[in-house]
């Protein structure tokens, strides 16, 4: 059985950015050049930005699934021994939340540089630079942390507590390196090294290191009311 | 879409033999090395359920050559008991993770996806490389547990702890052999969670002009709806992996309880609830089964609408019950594990949304009836295996009516009721829609049909020999056979060995029927007559591309624009065709 169809619908596009003669959601470019690594656009589309959140999504279900897995742990037995968290998390915590926020500088530098607004990349590397900087003290800090349990005579078998401790700030950190291989890779595409730097990279690595930053947040809390 | 949309997922042609075939951004290429480690997991695991099912009717005849496989495990030939669960658990891993979450999903999703929403290629290319290579690493790892020490472990595809989070006190093949499987499924968690991203991302952005999501074909919508459920069922198998690997090698205690005294050692653990690896891994088990089942949905209903040469009673009913299907797929877990100890009144929990998730099963099935009376079914060996899909799905589903009741579930629950339940709808109906799939897309993938005889003969064998195989085992779970018993030597037994050696008669029956799919399948490869552009006369982008198989960017430097919904069958057009492509700006006309 046949059915009539009304003529072929062509207005299919969301209109959620202005036209921008057709670049997509990219930076507004000023001067683009054959060659200028700024003549970037994204894609309408602009899949980078799904797959973060997508990715986020997944990551976000690992730790429901490990927070979970505590709470069972807990109710399981009776061998839930508290212990002490070394007071370095505090700093790291610190420091964690501050690469968010030279993150953020370090994005609007680079959006300006992108813009045309500024001619040198200094300052954004200076801010980019700093993330890493904190990013990587963050992960030094955990490993003191870890240092400091152990000299008190917590391993990670030693009573349950301690075993999500280090599972839940090992599994954490590991997901941080992978923020900071992004970060990195961000930064050498800022200088050109590595193809240009698409609007939709920086913002998918900001927005997965943002995560990271308040996943820490949530683990802390979680640690801090159960262990 | 303009231009530089298309760099989304754009990238040269490859040049050389390591990148056009090895390691290639083609998503075509990765579908057909998906589909070929699938084939050869398929053959693995049929070839070790051969030798359950000699054993369990002949166990102390030799089977020639498997001591070499394992000298402990089959002295002489003769399979063990604790072999036999090895044997079981190899089979239930391959089967379920390297063949139904690898075929009807990675493989023909990768292959059609893009292509059906008129995509150059995935949204991100070098993480598609990298799933199917991660899929084969942990395959690698999965197989090299058959040759280290003890053997592979003996715990199930399920691997309850706390048997399988001891280590080797628990049996052969609990040592290295265990771990290896919990490494393996790790390293696949991953590549799956990469290859749901790429699905969902590419489904949602690369969409073409004219492609919305309502004139998706039906398996794109099962492709998209199974991504989004994997990517939240393997995000959670990846740590109770991880928990139960360091349960094994660092001494921790998630699974294992205080006091356990196994093979009279007293295991080093305390504190840990076996009850949480059967949470954790039934969270992602049950959604594992719909990932299964869904895209076979999808592939079945796309090709009976072509076949019938007119739509469904409602497409859109459809799609929603694929979705009701999945977002009720998390709310079920619990209905595996009835007999665990766990509070009754969890029972009704999960026994409501169990039961309620028959309803959208039931209702596709009505549909799938209803649009069938009165069409005209172009028969061929793809439409037989979409018609053995509903059979079986029927068939296979409704024995899962009884296990969701609590209170029946106590009588057959680890019976071969259970185990001819799962095998109908995963082992059979999933692999059916995997064979219709493969009938159906052969001559766009490769430019050759294949044989239209071989395939018919394959269906009836398969359609007759796997309702001979797994019909009676309901009966036998009815009368209290028990699951993963490697022999039959209690009383109440006995009596039903002769079940056992029909069933172990029709399985080598029907392994030996497969036979001829894999000849057709690569004899049609090279020698099969050549396709036409558009054989099935079928309307989605896939039978658009300017060749079969397809131009590494798939529509050779154009972008096609959609006009109408994927299902333009049974129509008048000007041109005397009864369908319409999607592609066509014809205007259909009403009778």
């Amino acid at each position: 059985m046949a059915t009539t169809l009304q003529p072929p619908q062509t207005k299919l596009e969301r209109k959620t950015r202005p036209n921008d003669g057709g670049i997509g959601g990219g930076f507004r470019l000023l001067v683009p050049e054959a060659g200028d690594l700024r003549a970037v656009a994204d894609p309408k589309g602009e899949p980078t930005r799904t797959g973060i959140w997508v990715g986020l999504a997944a990551i976000a279900m690992t730790f429901a699934a490990l927070t979970s897995a505590l709470y069972v742990r807990e109710g399981a037995a009776t061998d839930w021994h508290h212990i002490v968290l070394p007071p370095i998390l505090w700093f790291n915590t610190v420091a964690l939340i501050a690469s968010s926020v030279t993150l953020e500088l370090a994005w609007k530098q680079v959006a300006a540089f992108m813009r045309g607004q500024i001619s040198s990349r200094s300052r954004a590397m200076l801010w980019l630079n700093l993330t890493l900087i904190l990013g990587l003290l963050f992960v030094i800090g955990q490993y003191v942390a870890w240092l400091k349990l152990r000299a008190q005579g917590l391993y990670l078998p030693t009573n349950p507590n301690s075993s999500f401790f280090y599972l839940l700030t090992g599994v954490h950190a590991v997901h941080v390196l992978g923020g900071l291989g992004g970060l990195s890779r961000v930064q050498l595409k800022f200088r050109g090294i590595a193809g240009p730097l698409r609007r939709s990279t920086m913002d998918a690595t900001s927005y997965y290191w943002h995560f990271m930053g308040s996943l820490w947040l949530y683990l802390l809390f979680i640690l801090w009311l159960k262990l | 879409m303009s231009q530089t949309s298309v760099q989304a997922a754009h990238h040269t042609a490859p040049t050389g033999f390591i990148r056009k075939h090895v390691f290639s951004l083609d998503h075509k290429v990765i579908g057909i090395q998906y589909y070929g480690l699938a084939l050869v997991a398929v053959v693995t695991g049929m070839v070790l359920s051969w030798i359950m099912r000699i054993h369990l009717v002949w166990p102390n005849s030799p089977i020639p050559g498997l001591q070499f496989l394992s000298k402990v495990g089959a002295p002489g030939g003769v399979v063990t008991p604790e072999y036999y669960l090895s044997l079981m658990t190899m089979h239930g891993t391959l089967m379920v993770f390297f063949v139904l979450t690898n075929a009807p999903f990675a493989a023909f999703g990768n292959y059609f996806l893009p292509i059906q929403i008129g995509a150059e290629d995935m949204a991100f290319p070098r993480f598609n490389m990298m799933s199917f290579w991660t899929t084969f690493v942990a395959f690698c790892i999965l197989i090299s547990a058959f040759f280290v020490g003890d053997g592979p472990p003996l715990s199930g595809w399920t691997a309850y702890a706390p048997l399988s989070a001891v280590g080797p006190d628990s049996g052969p093949g609990q040592g290295l052999g265990q771990t290896l499987w919990g490494l393996s499924i790790f390293v696949f968690c991953i590549a799956s969670l990469l290859g749901s991203l790429n699905f969902i991302a590419t489904t949602l952005d690369l969409r073409t002009k004219g492609m919305t999501l309502a004139r998706m074909p039906i398996c794109t919508w099962a492709w998209f709806i199974t991504s989004c459920i994997s990517l939240l069922a393997f995000a959670v198998l990846m740590p109770a992996c991880l928990l139960l690997i360091l349960d094994r090698i660092a001494g921790t205690s998630f699974f294992v309880p205080s006091g356990l005294n196994v093979s009279d050692h007293l295991q080093p653990h305390q504190g840990g609830s076996p009850l949480l690896w059967q949470h954790l891994f039934w969270f992602f088990g049950h959604p594992e089964v719909y990932i299964a089942i869904l895209p076979a949905i999808g592939i079945v209903t796309h090709i009976l609408i072509n076949s019938m040469r007119k739509p469904m009673l409602s497409h859109r009913v459809l799609i929603y019950c694929m979705m009701a299907i999945g977002f009720l797929s998390y709310m079920v877990w619990g209905h595996h594990m009835f007999l665990s100890g766990m509070n009754p009144f969890s029972a009704l929990v999960f026994s409501f949304p169990t039961l309620m998730i028959t309803i959208p099963a039931t209702i596709m099935t009505l549909i799938w009836l209803g649009s069938l009376y009165g069409s005209n079914l172009r028969i061929n060996a793809a439409s037989l295996f979409c018609l053995g899909f509903i059979s079986m799905f029927v068939s296979g589903g409704v024995s899962g009516f009884f296990l969701a009741q609590p209170s029946i579930d106590i009588y057959l629950h680890a019976t071969y009721f259970v185990v001819g339940h799962f095998h109908m709808v995963m082992g059979v109906a999933a692999i059916f829609g995997v064979f219709a799939g493969t009938y159906f897309w052969f001559p766009k993938a490769t430019g050759r049909m294949m044989n239209e005889t071989l395939g018919r003969l394959h269906f009836w064998f398969s359609f007759i020999g796997t309702y001979c195989i797994f019909m009676p085992f309901h009966y036998l779970g009815l009368a209290g056979n028990v699951r993963r018993y490697s022999a039959f030597t209690d009383d109440f037994l006995v009596p039903l060995v002769p079940v056992h050696k029909f069933i172990t008669y029709a399985a080598l029956f029907t392994g030996a029927a497969q036979l001829i799919f894999i000849f057709n399948l690569f004899y049609s490869r090279f020698k099969g007559a050549p396709a036409a552009a558009n054989p099935w006369e079928a309307t989605s982008l896939e039978w658009s591309t300017p060749s079969s198989p397809p131009p590494f960017d798939n529509f050779a430097g154009q972008h096609p624009v959609v006009y109408h919904d994927p299902y333009q069958y049974g129509v008048k057009t000007a041109s005397g065709a009864d369908y319409v492509m999607q592609t066509s700006p014809e205007k259909i006309l009403t009778t």
